[in-house]
């Protein structure tokens, strides 16, 4: 796969091509299987994403520590707030279903991470609601946030114990902006300012949660990390361009991730883990799991 | 070679790539080395995996790979009901395997014994549910479970190699990697052969009919 998001912009502008028809052409020759067969298997991933929507938004779900869950569904059915009946309150409950189902030991599609599993899904799913893309679209815009996450794990880390939540929410965030702004209609240029203006709103990001369980935050980074996507979508759309480009972005993300304490890092060993709210909890919840 | 499938996947059940997906694929790599569910097992959990491997599920989810569940197997939630109800031995032990870097994070050893056959092996997850098995009965391996594998243990005869890969391309078998180990001169040699296809039973037996041949078994790719 391309080690530049560079290149494949150059190569998908160069030919008058989507990112999705370059990086699908590339991961045929890589793995060498045919292009319909790669389509086939992102659209069973679609699948089990659609899924676990699906079921995260019942709102019966909670996680093993019972520390998250049934929040999903709190957004689906609340009249409150100024986002109701927009896109964004879609994206928004979405993102936080399939996070709820992940930490409830449900099956979910780990893109890029099971942390980070929540933000593509909710963009592309909760988008696809209120916007005309068929199967094929949204099968495309799995392809191109490949192609994003692939550059990603090459350059810096889809790690949280590597590189802090960045590389987990952070880079789903860049994803999830990059394959949505092509599946709307932007340029594979667009597509570039898009991962840049939403990995860098998510630079530094920490990886910090309670007794080390992917419960909280990681839920709610989810939900967060979705609306960073929708507003770098939003800009990159109205032809807004951002000076560093999305490569040299995610080299700065990996080098904070580099000088990243430990503590910060999936050790649970500080940020929110390390509050004394966030110190209580994780006791009080690790004791019920041992009990059973 | 970073793989647009590995980024969009795998389907898992959650809630960690690292904790649970790559546990679930460990417990299945044990249970290949005894040809079956086995009647024991001990499970010594390292560093992380032994820190907070309950909240994440490791426990279900290795003994999930010893049941011959897949990472994306909704059983994996009720792996350790079905131990108990199948009155299988497995034991779980905190235990430290070494320092990092050495030692990754999240490593495990499992001893695993079915019909008066044991075999041990430490394995470690990397994170996005990608796998390292570093050692086998000993033996210093690198298994990443992206390939089927044929492991064995053969006296170190001259040939052994040509006669076994002889047998593979014979059975149109065809080998990605293929690396040898011994502890020392003379001794036993420990083969791990990748290959792109299943290999056959027939194969199998007929590597394992060869008299210098202690043991071989077969490891089914379990991601990649």
């Amino acid at each position: 796969m391309y080690h530049a998001l560079e290149d494949a912009i150059r190569a998908a502008e160069s030919r008058g091509t989507t990112l999705a028809a370059v990086a699908l052409e590339i991961e045929a020759r890589d793995q060498g299987r045919p292009v319909a067969e790669i389509r086939e298997a992102l659209g069973r991933a679609l699948q089990v994403m659609r899924g676990a929507v699906e079921r995260g938004l019942v709102g019966d779900l909670r996680s093993n520590s019972g520390l998250v869950g049934g929040d999903a569904a709190k957004l689906r059915t609340a009249a409150a707030g100024p986002l109701a009946d927009t896109v964004f309150r879609e994206v928004l409950m979405r993102a936080l279903a399939v996070q709820e189902v992940n930490a409830a030991m449900g099956v979910i599609v780990a893109a890029p991470t099971a942390g980070g599993a929540g933000v593509l899904p909710g963009v592309l799913l909760g988008l696809a609601t209120r916007h005309a893309v068929d199967e094929d679209r949204l099968v495309d815009a799995l392809a191109t946030a490949g192609l994003i996450g692939a550059v990603v794990a090459q350059r810096a880390s889809l790690s949280g114990a590597e590189g802090g939540c960045q590389a987990e929410t952070g880079a789903a965030a860049g994803m999830a902006a990059g394959a949505a702004t092509e599946m709307l209609g932007g340029t594979p240029t667009q597509v570039g300012h898009a991962v840049a203006l939403a990995q860098q709103g998510t630079l530094g990001l920490v990886c910090d949660p309670l007794g080390g369980l992917v419960e909280l935050p990681c839920v709610f980074r989810n939900a967060t990390g979705a609306a960073i996507a929708l507003a770098a979508i939003e800009m990159a759309l109205a032809g807004i361009t951002f000076a560093i480009p999305a490569d040299e972005v995610i080299d700065t993300m990996g080098e904070i991730g580099r000088d990243m304490d430990v503590r910060y890092r999936e050790t649970a060993g500080g940020g929110l883990a390390q509050t004394p709210t966030g110190r209580r909890l994780a006791k009080e919840r690790l004791t019920q799991i041992r009990r059973g | 070679m970073v793989s647009l499938l590995d980024i969009i996947g795998p389907v898992m059940v959650g809630p960690s790539s690292s904790h649970t997906a790559g546990a679930c694929r460990l417990g299945r790599i044990a249970r290949d080395l005894v040809a079956g569910t086995p009647e024991q097992a001990l499970i010594e959990l390292h560093g992380s995996f032994a820190r907070t491997g309950e909240g994440h599920g490791t426990d279900k989810a290795i003994v999930g790979g010893l049941l011959g569940f897949r990472p994306d197997d909704e059983r994996l939630r009720e792996a350790l009901g079905i131990m108990e109800r199948e009155g299988l031995d497995f034991r779980f032990e905190k235990t430290t395997l070494g320092d990092e870097p050495a030692v990754h994070p999240n490593t495990v050893r499992i001893t695993v014994t079915r019909q008066h056959r044991q075999h041990v092996m430490v394995g470690a997850s990397l994170g996005a549910g990608r796998i390292r098995v570093s050692e086998i009965d000993g033996y210093p391996v690198e298994v990443d479970g992206s390939h089927h594998a044929i492991v064995l243990v053969a006296e170190d005869i001259r040939g052994s190699i040509a006669r076994i890969t002889g047998l593979l391309s014979e059975d149109g078998v065809n080998i990605a990697t293929l690396r040898l180990t011994r502890k020392h001169r003379g001794g036993d040699a420990f083969m791990v052969i990748e290959v792109d296809d299943p290999p056959a039973d027939a194969v199998l037996a007929a590597i394992r009919a060869l008299e210098w041949v202690r043991w071989t078994h077969r490891i089914e790719k379990v991601g990649g």
